[in-house]
């Protein structure tokens, strides 16, 4: 055993170490704990109660400045746990018409801290929510027995129409992840939840304003600190002017009562949309006030899934009113001229090949085409321009050309409008086609079905309703956007922005008439209205959920539209019987501003018929 | 004499004061984590929903873990120590790949409903295999230069897998193994450099504001630092008291005429004048150095160049190396930041509660700055907190004192070990815990930057205690059993 008693004396260096550090700190604490009085002060942090002052939030008005969402004042009794002193009961529980058990029942679930996981003797808790203007006046006088006790204003939505829910949204409190996103946020502050609430949160809800107050020792509130000197205003919320058209986005509602599916409307020269119905809907009053959590809960639980957003957020095939789009193309890259005639023996038909038709005459050209929805017409022009080795080299090129113009009109990706949760829809590429069938084995009759808007194509109402406005453009859109103006601000750039498409506008035209033709002698003939000269394209979608989907395109007057609408109703049938007169009713409401008396009928047959009850059986 | 050693052997002759003040640390800890974490509805101590009863748990396991240990033989602490340390190299390293990411850091492996950080669990690891390595037969540091290699291997392997989980905190526990080094024979003059490099580091980024000689106060007070530095280890380690003298009047010279000179008004650039007058007194050790031929002049001239080169280094460490919310946990920690709702936010909180808690403190379960949770981690790092404000100024101090109780009382046990395995084992223990409350406490109460790394015996969680209680206990194993192996 060796021992170096010249290094052994080193213990007494580390050793040293650790006494001198803790003679440091014992100054240290010392000097903090009985020498220093202001951290005694900073921790009396009693004697101050910030209260927020919440701003009014912004108002919004439709296109045409009616009112249709406002503020309520709603106040919540705020209790600071520790500061509660022994008070009446009764005369609590009076002045705010809740019995004494509530009470009890009320303070146990703010301290559960399952039910209220911020819960802290020492910070502000809210015991009571929305009371009503004479029990908030009640309190209020009395307020002074009851210390801990006090009243925080708050802002509730009120609105004018039971309708437009999906595009106004909500407000709903803050959930601790959007306190982490945006440090603006407090537990307990509103904020916008899906719908323009939620896209234009940062013009409407304002800005914050702080009232500090002075309290004695036993929490009762001794007045304004230093006269309100630190104290901040609110600033009030931006008012905001929507697009819609709010008694046609009401009307449109009441038609598609008892179905499902969506009805989207649009002013082609801006974009703005006219209305943005999707059905089942629910009224928006359900999501405001003491309710909001069961009534939000039973609607996530609905199998119609009244929540879902369906004229932006269901993607469906776009069957037939997808051709004004293929005709485009074929057009543009010379596989037709307007007068190509394609044959059409009740389908299209290629060795085993075979895709359905209905009775009209044959051959025919581009126009007629549209006007009979001829299937076979639209497969053939896909199938010329897949194979068109001369040109494209490879189908794999040619379909990559296909895909470019398809992305042009607008589909495949969002078209970005502003409301949260828009979906992109799908327009297959060739490295989808390739990993389904292997490189280079697949060709047009492959894929012949997505000629007529079958297969693998999936596209929202929106981008159908979109596909109209370029129509009645002639060959360029807007992004749609459902927020016309912005108090003190402009609307974002992107929603004046005009979109070409890669199509020539003279074969708009074609296109225009073929649609105008399908009103006047084809599938769309109940719209053809004496005094209104409208366009429009049926589509019939076969799908798997049942009974074919009913869709309808379409836009008026043929010259200088005013309006283009888009209407999907699931498993509703053939696109006539519902797609055709919703559109066309919606049309005429929205430029006559009345239904003419020969067409009540009509209408009546809307109002009452019910779809819902076919969703999910098989044909009729 | 070899004696058989019995299981009351073990407990006749295990340290029962160490023990003691173990329970006496733990106790105190679960009360404090209680005061941390309690509200009036769920007043229950021992409640297994509570923090306070999940910590009674860990502290009923960790008491039958120091049990087993003591009762396995001691051999097999010595024999094992390689495997050991290996074993938690790897499982260090296979955290990093499966640890859940929490909050960026990877080194927390997740059992089900448990949680390990198996860093805490490396520190008996690593002591046991450098007591392992310093016992091996005729092993010296200052015997070869492959020595301290290896030693220093064993101390840095461990620090590059836990920096690797992202722990920066608890990587930087291990450097405090120098004090190890530094007792079994690492020169002085190391641990002499680190504390100059903290001090001049300090002083260089904490006084910036005014000038003097046209350069920042802060340097020039390091500039005369290094002449102080010079001085004294031409006094003291090079033994020479003519040079020093001769340096000293050199410098007093220099320094009054340089004062005289900016009276009258003449404008001395004090970089070119600092570093004159330091180059003239390296030059005259130099030449002296070439007279006597004495090594230690070398070391005095190469210690005030790596000073002067460090003063310039600083500022670029200081802004490029280190991330953002390093440098402001420093520059809040040195008082030049004043973040109160950012960087600052904890040590301010924690400064307040701690404040609040006056002379006696506001009494058990009384405090409100921790109640109201303004201190963030009250429960964990900064349980500290709970005690200032609860116990005030009498109970921190308290705390305070058991701590180096406790330390110097494990640097007894190491002295009084007859093998150099239980030596450097209790020295490694010691060091640990010097740098775990210097570092932890120093942060609570605003002296140190914010590291988190946990109080010992006090922070919530069953690693930390765990670690802590290996630690405590093999060593209490070995010096139970020294009797049997001196000879």
């Amino acid at each position: 055993m060796r021992k170096d008693y010249n290094l052994a004396k080193r213990q007494y260096v580390i050793g040293g170490f650790i006494v001198i550090i803790a003679i440091i700190y014992v100054i240290r604490l010392f000097g903090l704990q009985v020498m220093e009085a202001k951290y005694k002060d900073f921790a009396d942090s009693n004697a101050f109660l910030r209260k927020a002052v919440y701003p009014s939030r912004g108002i919004i008005y439709d296109r045409d400045g009616r009112l249709v969402v406002f503020n309520q004042p709603a106040y919540d009794v705020m209790v600071i746990p520790r500061d509660i002193k022994d008070f009446d009961t009764i005369d609590f529980c009076n002045a705010v018409n809740i019995t004494p058990e509530d009470l009890v029942k009320r303070m146990a679930d703010m301290r559960d801290k399952r039910r209220n996981p911020g819960w802290s003797p020492y910070s502000p808790q809210k015991l009571l929510t929305h009371l009503s203007a004479e029990e908030y006046g009640r309190l209020q006088e009395k307020l002074y027995r009851f210390p801990g006790f006090y009243i925080q204003k708050r802002i509730l939505r009120e609105y004018n129409y039971k309708c437009a829910s999906n595009v106004l949204g909500n407000i709903r409190e803050v959930a601790p992840a959007d306190m982490e996103k945006d440090p603006y946020y407090m537990r307990g502050d509103y904020m916008g939840d899906i719908g323009v609430e939620h896209t234009y949160e940062r013009f409407l809800r304002g800005v914050k304003g702080t009232e500090v107050l002075m309290r004695d020792a036993l929490g009762r509130i001794q007045g304004r600190y230093e006269e309100g000197a630190l104290d901040r205003e609110a600033v009030a919320g931006k008012n905001i002017k929507l697009s819609l058209n709010i008694e046609l986005q009401q009307y449109a509602e009441s038609l598609m009562v008892n179905k499902k599916g969506a009805v989207v409307a649009i002013e082609p020269s801006t974009g703005e949309v006219l209305c943005l119905v999707t059905a089942p809907t629910y009224d928006p009053t359900l999501l405001v006030g003491r309710d909001r959590g069961n009534n939000y809960n039973k609607m996530m639980g609905d199998l119609d899934k009244p929540l879902l957003n369906r004229a932006i957020q269901a993607t469906y095939p776009p069957g037939s009113t997808f051709k004004p789009t293929q005709g485009l193309i074929f057009l543009q890259e010379g596989i037709i001229t307007p007068s190509t005639p394609y044959p059409c023996y009740h389908g299209f038909v290629l060795g085993r090949l075979k895709v359905g038709c209905h009775g009209h005459g044959s051959p025919l050209p581009l126009k007629p085409a549209l006007q009979t929805s001829c299937n076979a017409y639209f497969c053939w022009g896909l199938k010329n321009m897949i194979d068109k080795k001369s040109k494209y080299g490879t189908s794999a090129k040619a379909f990559d050309i296909w895909k470019h113009h398809m992305i042009s009109q607008g589909y495949g990706y969002k078209l970005g409008i502003d409301l949260p949760g828009e979906y992109r829809g799908f327009i297959p590429n060739v490295e989808f086609y390739n990993k389904r069938y292997g490189d280079g084995h697949w060709s047009a009759t492959t894929i012949i079905s997505i000629a007529i808007g079958q297969g693998e194509i999936l596209a929202t109402p929106l981008q159908i309703a979109n596909l109209s406005a370029t129509i009645a453009n002639r060959g360029h859109y807007i992004t749609p956007h459902v927020v016309k103006e912005i108090q003190d601000t402009v609307v974002p750039g992107e929603y004046l922005e005009r979109h070409d498409t890669s199509i020539d506008r003279k074969w708009y035209e074609q296109v225009a008439e073929g649609m105008r033709m399908a009103v006047t002698g084809g599938t769309c003939r109940v719209a053809n209205l004496p005094d209104i000269e409208v366009c429009g394209k049926t589509g019939t979608a076969q799908n798997p959920h049942g009974r074919d989907h009913s869709a309808f395109m379409g836009f008026a007057p043929y010259h200088e539209p005013k309006i283009a609408v888009a209407v999907y109703v699931e498993n509703a049938g053939f696109g006539a019987t519902f797609g055709v007169p919703i559109g066309s009713l919606v049309m005429e409401k929205y430029l006559r501003g009345y239904i003419p008396p020969e067409r009540k009928y009509l209408e009546e047959r809307m109002l009452q018929s019910n779809t819902i009850q076919y969703a999910g059986t098989k044909k009729h | 004499m070899q004696q058989k050693e019995t299981t009351a052997s073990v407990f006749k002759y295990v340290d029962w004061f160490t023990v003691i003040l173990y329970i006496i640390l733990v106790t105190l800890g679960m009360v404090s984590i209680y005061a941390a974490s309690y509200d009036f509805d769920h007043a229950n101590m021992l409640s297994f929903a509570e923090f306070s009863g999940k910590q009674f748990r860990w502290i009923g396991l960790s008491l039958g873990l120091g049990l087993v240990i003591l009762l396995i033989d001691v051999r097999v602490y010595e024999n094992y120590a390689y495997v050991i340390y290996v074993g938690l190299l790897l499982l260090l390293l296979v955290t990093i790949f499966v640890a859940p990411d929490t909050k960026g850091s990877h080194s927390w492996l997740v059992f089900g409903p448990m949680s390990l950080q198996p860093a805490e669990f490396g520190k008996f690891a690593t002591a046991l295999c450098l007591a392992k390595l310093f016992s091996s037969y005729n092993f010296s540091l200052n015997a070869s230069k492959k020595n301290y290699a290896l030693a220093l291997m064993i101390i840095f392997l461990p620090v590059l897998l836990i920096i690797g989980q992202n722990e920066t905190g608890s990587a930087l526990v291990y450097l405090s193994l120098f004090f190890v080094l530094y007792r079994e024979g690492m020169s002085g003059l190391v641990l002499l450099a680190a504390l100059c490099a903290v001090v001049f580091f300090v002083v260089e980024v904490k006084f910036t504001g005014s000038l003097l000689l046209g350069i920042p106060i802060g340097q020039a007070a390091v500039f005369i630092m290094i002449m102080l530095l010079i001085v004294a280890m031409l006094a003291l380690y090079c033994k020479d008291m003519v040079a020093a003298r001769n340096v000293l009047l050199w410098f007093i010279g220099s320094g009054v005429v340089v004062t005289a000179l900016t009276i009258a008004g003449l404008e001395i650039p004090g970089l070119i004048f600092f570093l004159s007058v330091i180059a003239i007194a390296l030059i005259y050790c130099i030449l002296l150095m070439f007279k006597t031929k004495a090594k230690p002049l070398l070391v005095t001239v190469c210690a005030a160049v790596v000073s002067i080169a460090f003063i310039f280094s600083v500022n670029y460490t200081f802004t490029s190396v280190l991330k953002e919310h390093q440098q402001m946990r420093i520059k809040v920690s040195l008082g030049i930041e004043d973040d109160p709702q950012g960087a600052g936010y904890n040590v301010n909180q924690s400064k307040i509660a701690v404040g609040s808690g006056g002379m006696w403190g506001k009494g058990f379960l009384n405090g409100t700055q921790t109640k109201l949770k303004y201190v963030p981690e009250q429960h964990t790092d900064f349980i500290f907190c709970t005690i200032g404000e609860e116990e005030g100024f009498v109970g921190s101090t308290t705390v305070l004192v058991l701590f180096v109780i406790l330390i110097l009382r494990i640097l007894a046990l190491a002295e009084r070990q007859p093998t150099v395995f239980g030596r450097v084992y209790a020295y490694c223990v010691a060091s640990y815990l010097i740098f775990h409350i210097a570092i932890n406490i120093g942060m609570v109460i605003g002296l140190c930057p914010v590291i988190g790394i946990p109080l010992p015996f006090f922070s919530y969680g069953g690693s930390s205690l765990w670690g802590f209680t290996f630690l405590l206990f093999i060593l209490l194993r070995i010096d139970a059993s020294r009797r049997e192996r001196s000879f």
